[in-house]
């Protein structure tokens, strides 16, 4: 995000005049809702706000916000929106990418859009599929998903998003998914970071992949399927009236993460972990715990800002500038030069 | 010390009484001997002296090649000379060979005569191995037909370095300063310069080193003063050259680039961002621009060529103007993107310094193949204007012209250079940058439609409006995706393919009218022949062309810097003449495009070795075209002679 003036709109405000072409029932609907919910809650000035996106279903989003959009292309959107925040700092860049745009042809980009840190948010909808190509496995399917591609299932081994964007040096990492009631507060989050703030947001493509999130994404049996991860408060998960209450703790012995029993409530007893998103080691365990033995860790992962990318180039600059003059027909007679009069040339 | 003159041809020898016009010095050693410094600290005093001149610096692609190798060998060519020069000259007059491998791969190009100057303290037993000679060349008589002065120049500098106490591989270091003191003294050059600009390299610490290097070059101008030396090395004092007055310095080609892109952004009254990931020959003018950026230049180096382009393409839409360079494989990179360029219709300069190709090619040496791939290389209907340049100085000028195109015309535009103008200096008139007309771009402030805002609604040339992001009230799309008339929403219906292609392709062709008539650079319209040119290949055609004339033929020569579109009465011109040859450093790729536009007969030359055309290259083919000259300036052309189509490769 970017300091500016909170600007008084509401979610009609950023709907474009466009007809939303997405499928219907996918997942991609909730999300745009969910990000017009929050523009407003944030004082966002559409004249001020841009989206860029690369090719893909996700991708088709900006042409669905009233506010500057660019459709760009295939996997490239980083790159673009390095160009633009460098160019006009005060514009607020959302990218939204997918997973085969973000993490297939455009990984390269989405790793070092990160490192460097550009001051944007980057939502990648995940669905584990190629949808605009008609459901191709992509980098994020999971082992043995059968495909127009792979007709007897994929034996590549997934990318996992938020895993990729803390080694590339993420200081934001957070997770959502479509339908949560809790993706605004994440997308508030991620707006509030100064840099690069990367959101995964697992998305259902009912057509090509259906329900592969149903595990943790249904609402029966959410509380214990779901880790909602909330700074300063203890790792706990568990619906009381129909299971136990758990928690995450930490095996010292052997440096990973468990699920442990809470009894009377006495997380402390158990050892359950409290949440510090600042703390990058619990935030590299966070992003690889397995789904299953473990629920799934959503919310903000981790938030740790450092300087900007464009605050240090731009800034940078300014100090290298600072005293020097801009004129050009000085810098072109700079140096050695000589000079020819009609008698002929002198020193 | 050993000394070893050979006999020369006595009648080619130069001589005090009989001072040339010009001569053509090439240094070569190892790639680590500081041949390139040498020739750029030799061409800057040439300079000094008033002399015209051009240079062609030829360098392999290794850094640091094994010592001693044919491939290891760097050379640098002057040519300077009291005449107007426009080529790095045909043949070396003046040969410096620090070892056997540059003796062995320069040499064949000496004229027959001219001086070799050879480090003899280099011509061991290995050094001859490593350069596949059997026996030492400098005491076979293999080199009997150039004069000869080898003496260990290693040893000498050796010496003359020696109350510095450097290492004895600090102090050969110096030997290139001993060759330059040299050079200084047998053309009657200052060395000033050249010690003061030693005095500001190394300092604090480090003078040791200018003042090693310093006692190097008096060493090597001493030793030309004083040693008794009779036969060739004679002092030579070349004229300087008739220029018209002014300021002028010398620069390359990547140099002139930079300041006509940072000029181009000054006069379209807007910020430059520029993206660029490292390529040879391209990567100096993001070297030049990070030190330009009090001008409002903001550098990028991304993590690829797509990348640099990307974001030069954003800047562009945020209200910049992006610029993005690269060479040959980095364009084919870039390709995609500008497609996008080209369907948003945003401004972007591409500048491409051309090096041989296809793939990793020759990436330090120079080539003119790029000229389908810029004119031609996209997926769909992609018009995009491309302009050349034909000098290192030209290019001033040129990037000037393509970012006025740019933002004129809302469209990407590919500047082509080449590895030859990129390296290469020349004296340029230090231009004036207020002397050229101001484009200062209008950004669109208001809504242009009927309470709306009209992306795509396009003025009387064809161009949309430019609108930054930031702009109150104008929100609205863009994309890559074919779009409806003036709103731009994704329409993919016929009509709308059909008319915005044909609205792209008439914006690009309209630019023909705001470039000027085709100029005929020597010569008339109208005649026997006509010599087409385009890019760096100015040099050797106008003075082939100059030396035919002068012979009584009836050949002029066009050289053409708008490539896309074509100048309007190009067409007429060359239909005006009985023969059309175009010489190009690659297999006919113009050639293609005039025989295209105009079904006009134009026939190629070609070469594709990696080396700029001869004058002699050009003089032969064009007098394939005539019966035969003689000098009383009476020619028939020889309407049925077949022209050449031969490639004129080694």
């Amino acid at each position: 995000m970017n300091d500016m003036t909170p600007i008084q709109t509401t979610l009609k405000d950023w709907e474009s005049d466009q007809e939303v072409r997405w499928c219907p029932g996918c997942g991609d609907y909730a999300i745009l809702k969910a990000v017009q919910r929050t523009l407003p809650e944030i004082g966002a000035d559409p004249a001020n706000t841009v989206f860029v996106s690369g090719i893909g279903c996700s991708s088709r989003f900006p042409y669905y916000v009233e506010s500057y959009g660019f459709h760009t292309i295939h996997g490239r959107a980083p790159a673009f929106a390095t160009g633009i925040k460098l160019a006009n700092p005060e514009l607020d860049v959302w990218l939204v990418t997918g997973d085969g745009d973000g993490l297939s042809i455009g990984g390269n980009h989405t790793m070092h859009i990160l490192r460097r840190n550009l001051n944007c948010q980057i939502l990648l909808f995940n669905n584990e599929i190629y949808g605009l190509t008609k459901g191709q496995y992509s980098p994020t399917s999971r082992l043995g998903t059968p495909s127009p591609s792979s007709p007897v299932g994929s034996v590549d081994r997934p990318a996992q998003p938020a895993a990729f964007a803390l080694g590339a040096g993420a200081r934001f990492v957070a997770r959502g998914f479509d339908v949560s009631k809790e993706l605004s507060g994440v997308l508030k989050a991620a707006h509030a970071h100064q840099g690069a703030a990367f959101v995964e947001i697992f998305q259902n493509c009912i057509v090509y992949n259906k329900d592969v999130f149903e595990d943790f994404a249904a609402p029966k049996g959410a509380e214990a399927s779901q880790l909602w991860l909330k700074n300063g408060e203890p790792m706990l998960f568990g619906n009381p009236k129909t299971g136990p209450i758990k928690g995450i703790a930490l095996n010292v012995d052997h440096l990973h993460l468990e699920v442990v029993d809470v009894v009377d409530g006495d997380w402390q007893a158990a050892g359950v972990i409290v949440h510090d998103v600042t703390n990058r080691a619990i935030a590299h365990m966070l992003v690889e715990m397995p789904f299953g033995p473990f629920p799934m860790a959503l919310g903000v992962l981790y938030d740790d800002p450092r300087p900007t990318f464009e605050q240090e180039l731009l800034g940078q600059d300014r100090t290298v500038n600072s005293g020097k003059s801009a004129d050009l027909a000085k810098l072109l007679a700079k140096g050695q030069t000589w000079t020819v009069t009609e008698g002929g040339p002198e020193l | 010390m050993a000394t070893i003159l050979a006999e020369g041809d006595e009648a080619a020898k130069p001589h005090e009484n009989d001072v040339p016009e010009a001569v053509v010095v090439r240094f070569a050693g190892d790639s680590g001997d500081g041949m390139q410094l040498t020739g750029g600290q030799f061409t800057l005093s040439t300079a000094l002296a008033g002399n015209d001149l051009a240079t062609f610096p030829d360098f392999p692609a290794e850094i640091r090649a094994p010592q001693g190798t044919l491939f290891g060998v760097s050379a640098f060519q002057i040519n300077f000379g009291s005449t107007e020069i426009t080529t790095a000259g045909d043949q070396p007059d003046v040969l410096v060979a620090m070892n056997p491998a540059a003796l062995k791969t320069n040499a064949p190009a000496l004229k027959a005569g001219g001086l070799i100057i050879a480090d003899s303290g280099e011509f061991t037993k290995r050094n001859l191995e490593k350069a596949k000679y059997e026996v030492n060349p400098l005491e076979d008589g293999s080199l009997a037909k150039w004069d000869l002065l080898a003496f260990d120049i290693s040893a000498l500098t050796v010496e003359a370095v020696k109350p510095f106490g450097l290492g004895n591989k600090d102090a050969l270091r110096c030997k290139n300063m001993w060759t330059l003191g040299l050079a200084l003294w047998m053309f009657d050059r200052d060395r000033q310069p050249i010690i003061d600009g030693l005095n500001a390299k190394f300092k604090g610490d480090k003078k040791i080193l200018a003042d090693a290097n310093i006692a190097a070059l008096n060493a090597g101008h001493a030793y030309g003063e004083t040693a008794e030396l009779a036969g060739p090395l004679k002092k030579l004092s070349i004229e300087p050259a008739q220029s018209p007055a002014g300021l002028y310095r010398t620069v390359n080609g990547a140099e002139a680039v930079s300041y006509g892109l940072v000029a181009g952004a000054q006069l379209a009254k807007l910020p430059m961002f520029f993206g660029g990931y490292p390529i040879t020959p391209a990567s100096a003018i993001l070297h030049n621009l990070v030190k330009m950026k009090e001008f409002g230049v903001t550098t990028f180096q991304a993590e690829d060529e797509i990348a640099a382009i990307c974001a030069a393409i954003g800047a562009s839409y945020a209200g910049q103007l992006g610029v993005t360079s690269s060479s040959g494989p980095g364009i084919a990179l870039k390709g995609e993107a500008m497609g996008l360029a080209i369907m948003t219709e945003l401004p972007l300069v591409i500048v491409n310094s051309q090096r041989g190709g296809p793939s990793t090619g020759l990436p330090t040496k120079t080539e003119q193949s790029d000229l389908y791939q810029a004119v031609y290389g996209r997926n769909g209907d992609a018009p995009i204007p491309v302009i050349s340049a034909r000098s290192p100085a030209d290019c001033f000028e040129v990037a000037i012209e393509a970012c006025r195109i740019a933002v004129q015309y809302m469209t990407p535009v590919i500047l082509l250079t080449d590895g030859y103008i990129a390296n290469a200096a020349e004296p340029w008139k230090v231009p004036d940058p207020a002397s050229f007309e101001e484009f200062p771009v209008a950004f669109l402030e208001e809504k242009n439609g009927d309470g709306v805002v009209l992306p795509f609604k396009r003025d009387e040339k064809g161009v949309r409006p430019w609108i930054k992001p930031g702009t109150p009230g104008l929100m609205h799309r863009i994309g890559g995706i074919e779009k409806a008339v003036d709103t731009g929403n994704i329409d993919y219906s016929p009509l709308a393919h059909q008319t915005q292609t044909d609205a792209r392709k008439a914006k690009i062709d309209g630019i023909a009218k705001s470039i000027p008539d085709q100029d005929v650079a020597l010569g008339q319209a109208g005649g026997k022949m006509v010599v087409v040119g385009w890019g760096s290949t100015f040099g050797p055609i106008h003075q082939a062309v100059r030396r035919m004339r002068a012979k009584g033929l009836d050949v002029s020569h066009v050289h053409v810097r708008h490539i896309w579109p074509l100048p309007q009465n190009l067409g007429e011109l060359l239909h005006s003449y009985d023969h059309v040859l175009v010489p190009e450093m690659n297999t006919g790729q113009f050639k293609t495009v005039l025989r295209d536009q105009y079904l006009v007969d134009a026939k190629p030359l070609t070469k594709t070795s990696g080396q700029p055309f001869t004058i002699a290259e050009i003089q032969d083919a064009i007098a394939t075209y005539f019966n035969g000259y003689d000098e009383s300036g009476e020619v028939d052309a020889d309407d049925t002679q077949l022209p050449s189509t031969k490639a004129v490769n080694p």
